[in-house]
């Protein structure tokens, strides 16, 4: 007999087991991106060129900071899953799994240092 | 005895080009991920750009001097452009992802939006801020 149906197939991905997080998590952040990025550009780009008091106090307003810290945050988990899959396409050995752990830890240090910063300017 | 000759093989040409004719699919699939990663550079600026704002007037003029230089202007406008590139593409990958849009006519008409979408943002975009 066949114990194994549709179901179980696709949520055990067979012998895998495994697989689809990654694309799930790409769905995700471009979701959110389709929204975030247009908010971004027109929050952020009318104040690039701006003296630093102008954009202090608008940075320091929650809808301008809160779009920033998003969009910074989720574009670079967005860039991190993107860059490891060029990584793993591309380079083989042990040079892979040092640049997938260099680009993600650039990642994480970018995300946390636009939080800090837009931190520092809202509170 | 399958490992003995591993560097000896021909390999194969480089095929796009003069075997492989470019296509509206495979030509913006791989600027949809060259734009991607290329934006890096511009994410990294505007990162400490916010960095050197938080840190006070003396910061912020060395971080906005780079960023409004000549240079500065060409990247920025550049990874504007990209950006644009890139989530028209990522929109069409959702639009796929739904089961639509999967033959050939959809997939070229919807790179011809790409790729005539992506201008006309930028250009939008650079006049509204």
């Amino acid at each position: 007999m066949a114990y194994m149906t549709d179901r179980k197939r696709a949520v055990g991905l067979g012998s895998a087991k495994s697989g689809t997080e990654h694309f799930w998590a790409m769905t995700k952040s471009s979701y959110a991106l389709v929204v975030l990025i247009p908010l971004f550009v027109f929050t952020f780009g009318p104040m690039l060129g701006e003296p630093h008091d102008a954009v202090a106090a608008y940075f320091a307003r929650p809808f301008p900071a809160l779009v920033a810290a998003l969009t910074i945050v989720v574009s670079f988990m967005h860039f991190k899953s993107g860059v490891q899959v060029l990584i793993e396409d591309y380079v083989g050995g042990y040079m892979r799994h040092i640049l997938i752990i260099a680009m993600t830890c650039i990642s994480y240090a970018a995300a946390a240092t636009g939080v800090l910063a837009l931190a520092r300017l809202a509170l | 005895m399958a490992d003995v000759n591993r560097g000896n093989r021909p390999l194969s040409p480089f095929m796009i080009g003069p075997y492989y004719k470019p296509q509206m699919t495979s030509m913006t699939s791989i600027f949809v991920r060259l734009t991607g990663n290329a934006m890096l550079v511009a994410g990294i600026l505007i990162v400490w750009w916010f960095l050197a704002a938080s840190y006070g007037p003396e910061y912020f003029a060395t971080a906005d001097w780079v960023l409004t230089s000549w240079i500065g202007d060409i990247v920025l406008t550049l990874s504007l452009w990209a950006l644009w590139f890139h989530t028209l593409g990522g929109i069409r990958h959702l639009i796929w992802d739904t089961g639509r849009g999967l033959d050939l006519k959809s997939a070229y008409t919807m790179g011809y939006i790409m790729i005539g979408g992506s201008f006309v943002l930028t250009i939008l975009t650079l006049l509204f801020i």
